[in-house]
């Protein structure tokens, strides 16, 4: 196909349509950053210019402090290093005692999880939602960590066991002559090979959980100050629908991080994705 | 101590696969207990959060249950009864459904086209544009359509700066209030923030097709237009069903962007099911009904596993089917 239609398109034409249409797809990220750092007056002016006449930062400063997206901020940073971990550390486990070991009982776990692949999962935020609440862990971060970190993630568990079990033979043999026990075979031999997939789950665990917003906002509804930045987003255009600059800028301080680390890492983010469909 | 791994040749593999089979269970259970001590976060967590869950909001769809205390007015099936009689339900079901085939009918050709024109190996920069169309799918989807609500606003918004300014409007149109374009604009949304994840699905099927085959229609002299429809399309025909699969069952669950673009409105106007079982069950306006809401959940549930195992088996029949001309 490539060689085929290269003889027919021109390729300038092609660079000025694509050019034309990504700016279109850009433009609404640039039209929040460019209002973050305008003033209200100039936001209300009209103007269709991205770039601010004076530049300002007082839109930063009210939403940080005023509107308390310190706190939400943190909260988020909490909550996704901590699901992050989480999943990563039981994931990784369950995939290397799966891809290595046949185990009584392997089949029928292995069985049980990939089924909830095909089967429908429906609406099950309201049990867990009773779950927290009797386990005490409503309007407390746990419920929200709790709730990101457990469900699902057979993805990771399959990548996980496929990697490990690719693996010779030999490096286990050699770990326990030198005198290693399960343990320290898994956590100083074999996980430190797993890097491709640590990588790959780690990104995208960090993009779902920065990113998540119905969990946060149903955990957190009796509890303002534990909102993660969606939900504070949320809460804050829902009381303030007219401060258009204060909103960009807390949307700025929101997506900053995860468009930073998808600009650095671009590459696992893909793969992640392709992986998804293998998968 | 890798190093030394590699180079030193191991002892015959004792541990899992020789001698397994005349083994007592209970010796091989005593053998892996370690395997049962890393599996037992999983296992844990998996009836935590997937077993008990679908067992539990079975269980509550039959009371009639505020959520307050245990669950203790046993209804049988009178809140089934209720989701299939109530006019909002349906409602939403077809709001649903709607964005759904919406989302289906302006994301999956418009990736494709996208994706063949970067697939070319003499575009330059095409990786630059694979990012740029990418860009929106790792970004937080309730904070992008906050903005993006903005950006649609009637007043001072800049969809409606520019085509009343062009005189394409003659005044600002609501476009998330009104009847007419209120869901449209929804859809539209999501297609731009979904599009680069379809699109890399599609790069990767048409990266898989070999180069020989497009080479050999060349030599037949096929054209372009032939070649796109005897070959490529019939042979990205399985990834293309599994994409499908993929939009559909995430476009039945939409909730981040019809909550913080409408809620639902105006008048339930744009609401979804998931946007009508959050009112019932977590809702501010009254006592929450989480019997009733779980009936919902279960009865839409149920509707989405038929509609997605039929795709199930047209998957697998498009498989097998190999080359066909496409209707895509």
């Amino acid at each position: 196909m490539g060689a085929v239609l290269a003889r027919r398109l021109h390729m300038p034409l092609t660079h000025i349509i694509l050019i034309g249409l990504g700016i279109i797809w850009m433009y609404p990220f640039l039209w929040m950053v460019s209002a973050a750092f305008k003033t209200t007056a100039e936001m209300f002016s009209g103007g269709l210019n991205l770039i601010p006449k004076e530049i300002i930062f007082d839109n930063f400063v009210r939403a940080w402090e005023v509107a308390k997206f310190r706190v939400y901020f943190f909260n988020t940073v909490t909550v996704t290093v901590s699901v992050v971990a989480m999943v990563l550390a039981w994931t990784s486990m369950t995939g290397y005692a799966c891809g290595r070991y046949s185990f009584p009982g392997r089949k029928i776990f292995m069985g049980a999880i990939v089924a909830t692949l095909f089967l429908p999962t429906g609406y099950t935020i309201i049990p867990v939602f009773e779950m927290m609440k009797r386990l005490k862990l409503l309007d407390t971060l746990w419920a929200v960590i709790l709730g990101e970190a457990g469900g699902g993630h057979v993805l990771f568990i399959l990548l996980f066991s496929g990697f490990f079990q690719a693996l010779p033979n030999d490096l286990e043999d050699a770990a326990r002559i030198d005198g290693a026990g399960f343990v320290r075979t898994f956590w100083s031999v074999m996980l430190p090979l797993a890097k491709p997939i640590l990588a790959t789950a780690t990104i995208m665990q960090f993009m779902w959980t920065w990113n998540s917003f119905f969990m946060p906002l149903v955990f957190t509804l009796s509890k303002p100050e534990l909102r993660t930045l969606g939900v504070g987003m949320y809460a804050f255009v829902t009381e303030h629908t007219t401060d258009w600059t204060g909103m960009a800028a807390a949307a700025t301080i929101s997506l900053a991080p995860i468009i930073t680390v998808f600009l650095l890492l671009q590459r696992y983010f893909v793969e992640g994705v392709a992986g998804a469909i293998k998968g | 101590m890798l190093q030394r791994a590699l180079r030193r040749p191991g002892p015959a593999r004792s541990l899992s696969v020789l001698g397994e089979r005349h083994k007592s269970l209970g010796r091989r259970i005593r053998e892996h207990a370690w395997c049962y001590v890393f599996i037992a976060p999983a296992v844990v967590l998996y009836l935590m959060f997937t077993v008990w869950p679908v067992l539990a909001s079975w269980y509550f769809a039959f009371f009639d249950w505020s959520g307050l205390g245990a669950p203790t007015r046993f209804v049988g099936l009178a809140n089934f009864q209720e989701v299939v009689t109530n006019s909002y339900f349906w409602n939403a079901f077809k709001h649903s459904f709607q964005f759904m085939a919406g989302l289906v009918v302006l994301q999956l050709p418009t990736t494709l086209i996208m994706a063949i024109i970067l697939n070319n190996s003499r575009l330059k920069a095409a990786s630059v544009y694979r990012v740029i169309f990418f860009l929106p799918v790792v970004t937080t989807t309730a904070i992008v359509g906050i903005v993006m609500t903005y950006i649609f606003s009637p007043f001072n918004g800049v969809v409606n700066t520019i085509l009343v300014r062009s005189g394409l409007l003659d005044k600002p149109v609501h476009f998330l209030g009104q009847a007419s374009t209120a869901l449209l604009t929804i859809i539209v949304v999501s297609a731009w923030k979904g599009f680069g994840t379809n699109m890399m699905y599609w790069l990767a099927g048409l990266q898989a097709i070999p180069n020989e085959v497009y080479e050999a229609a060349k030599v037949d002299g096929a054209s372009t237009v032939q070649t796109f429809f005897r070959i490529t399309v019939p042979l990205i025909r399985p990834v293309g069903l599994v994409i499908i699969l993929f939009t559909v069952v995430g476009a039945l669950r939409v909730f981040d962007l019809v909550k913080v673009m409408t809620d639902g409105g105006p008048f339930f106007l744009t609401e979804t099911i998931s946007i009508f079982i959050y009112r019932y069950a977590f809702g501010s306006a009254g006592m929450p009904r989480i019997g009733f809401a779980s009936a919902a959940g279960i009865f839409f549930g149920l509707a989405a596993m038929i509609l997605s195992t039929i795709q199930g088996l047209a998957i697998r029949k498009g498989g097998s089917i190999g080359a066909r001309g496409g209707t895509q």
